[in-house]
């Protein structure tokens, strides 16, 4: 990797995107020692085994997008301001599924949903009613796998 | 059977997944600096403006809203261009990138019939995956999976794909109707002499008797008439077109994953880069570094990175373009995995009286300017008199680079956490 001094001054013109790297959760390192009866520990199968978050969240890389909430139009649905999407594009939308949507040349993220048979985007606030969506310009741009979280700490 | 997929408009489109209020508005991309329109969408193109008009010239269609220009935004291009790269990998194993927005496909040992069932597929996912809208051009060779894909591109009743075979009579129309200045390595000096013969249509040539042509003209040229026959003889380094861009990769001999063997591969594919950008008196703006791991060793951990360094001005000197080189290999290498392949692209070149327009410019960039076209003028001249690599640049000029101007650069939706797109 670059040293820090050429991170500094090339800040602006270096563009690194390498591939996920391995960024795996600490984990107990297992010893594999025979037990006091002589059986081997069952632990030792496991050994060596990490979780990557990439792994569990992204599951095809190419058409996954991190993109940030802004506003408090979905937190019925638990997605609050400042929360980040992994958003897959390879995946159809259904209704149910929490989507990125364009409408009428903005990009907003909304629950799709059938309402008596017609699709709708639906807000998780009372304030935001569904907004119809079979007469207007309207397209999905992703679906939305999870959302991440974070806690001021 | 070999593909070549190339996105439309691809700048513009890379803009567009974003900030879909730019579909269907006339957008152009400006070079780093802001100097000239590097990029074009349709709407832009079918407004008359031409590739390389100076800014300064459409400030006031600017300002009356009825153009958008971006600066240029490179790491945004080079992720989307890797992912169109990942998706086509699902495909095949063999993916080579030709340019930023075009690669070549192998399809060996897929059932030709299915071939356009197969494109399909392709050209679906890939816009619905990565957004970006691309085309498709299948044939035996790279020759006739060219004219495949301008066919795809230009003509609307193909929907996007194009499969040719070669003794199929809608290629022979298609060829009829291709003038020879569209057929991959004739260039316009070969076009008029060709003319002089009647031959006018990628059809006349192919038509021409192989011999004849390499007594005549080249040996190159002779497997451009095979290749338009349907016998593959070119690889992609082999045709030597007026190019838009400089591509310089090789696999290496074995496998490696030293720091300092890649840096050697790197600097010796971009002091080439640079002889060639010379050569045919162009400038390039930037530098796309590539490894590849071998997928053809599943049981090896796969990375197969790029990056894009953005170079202050335009320039064809060595130095300049080996500090890209080597910083964006710097930035792109991980230890733990082996490679077989390393390249470098130039991209975005530009003709060199072009640089004068630089309004920035003053006295002391133009006697420093003089002085690398002296230096590399040399280099040239030693080299080809006493054998290529006879003189070589070991350790690049480290440049202190003043920031680029970047004033109306859109977001790095991909590459930085601080600018993901905003939702409601």
């Amino acid at each position: 990797m670059t040293t820090s001094a050429a991170i500094a001054s090339h800040e602006t013109l270096a563009c690194p995107h390498p591939a996920p790297e391995r960024c795996a959760l600490p984990h107990p390192t297992v010893t594999s020692r025979a037990g006091i009866s002589g059986f081997p520990s069952p632990a030792e199968d496991y050994a060596g085994r990490t979780l990557d978050l990439n792994e569990r969240l992204i599951k095809r890389p190419a058409a996954t997008f991190f993109m940030t909430v802004a506003g408090d139009s979905m937190e019925g649905y638990g997605i609050y301001p400042g929360d980040t999407l992994v958003v897959d594009r390879s995946i159809d939308a259904r209704p149910g599924h929490i989507v990125v949507a364009l409408v009428e040349g903005e990009v907003v993220v909304k629950r799709y949903e059938l309402i008596g048979q017609r699709p709708y985007l639906c807000s998780g606030n009372a304030m935001y009613p569904p907004v119809a969506i079979f007469d207007l310009e309207c397209q999905v741009w992703g679906v939305v796998r999870s959302v991440i979280h974070e806690y001021a700490v | 059977m070999i593909g070549l997929v190339d996105c439309n408009n691809f700048y513009a489109s890379c803009e567009r997944v974003f900030d879909p209020r730019l579909e269907g508005r006339p957008l152009g991309v400006m070079s780093n600096n802001d100097g000239c329109v590097i990029a074009r969408s349709n709407e832009l193109k079918a407004l008359g403006i031409e590739m390389g008009t100076p800014v300064f010239q459409l400030q006031q269609l600017v300002r009356e809203g009825r153009i958008h220009l971006l600066s240029s935004n490179y790491e945004l291009y080079g992720d989307m261009s890797t992912r169109v790269r990942e998706v086509l990998e699902e495909f095949s194993a063999g993916v080579e990138p030709y340019s930023i927005d075009e690669m070549f496909v192998r399809f060996d040992g897929f059932d030709r019939n299915s071939m356009l069932t197969l494109s399909r597929t392709l050209h679906r996912n890939v816009r619905k995956f990565t957004g970006i809208p691309v085309c498709v051009g299948v044939a035996p060779t790279r020759t006739l999976a060219k004219l495949a894909n301008r066919a795809a591109k230009k003509r609307p009743e193909f929907k996007g794909v194009c499969v040719l075979e070669p003794e199929d009579v809608g290629t022979q129309r298609l060829l009829e109707d291709t003038p020879l200045s569209d057929v991959w390595g004739v260039g316009r000096r070969l076009v008029e002499r060709l003319a002089l013969q009647g031959m006018r249509t990628a059809w006349d040539l192919r038509q021409a008797d192989p011999q004849a042509i390499r007594q005549r003209y080249s040996v190159v040229l002779e497997r451009t008439v095979l290749e338009l026959r349907g016998t593959p003889c070119l690889e992609m380094n082999d045709v030597d077109e007026a190019r838009q861009r400089i591509m310089t990769s090789r696999s290496f001999g074995r496998m490696t994953g030293e720091l300092s063997e890649l840096q050697d591969a790197i600097r010796q594919h971009a002091q080439r880069g640079a002889e060639k950008l010379r050569q045919q008196g162009s400038l390039t703006r930037a530098v796309m570094i590539f490894l590849k791991s071998n997928r053809h060793r599943p049981d090896l951990p796969q990375y197969s990175p790029s990056t894009i360094v953005e170079l202050t001005a335009p320039t064809s000197d060595t130095r300049d373009i080996l500090a890209a080189a080597r910083e964006g290999l710097e930035s792109i290498f991980l230890r733990g995995y082996r490679f077989m392949k390393a390249g470098v692209m130039l991209l975005d070149l530009v003709d060199q009286p072009r640089e004068q327009l630089s309004l920035l410019d003053n006295e002391e960039d133009i006697a420093r300017r003089e002085r690398s076209r002296q230096l590399m003028a040399t280099l040239d001249t030693m080299n080809q008199k006493m054998g290529r690599g006879t003189v070589r640049l070991g350790v690049a000029r480290p440049d202190a680079a003043w920031q680029l101007r970047c004033a109306h650069r859109s977001a790095r939706y991909t590459t930085r956490w601080q600018e993901l797109k905003q939702l409601r």
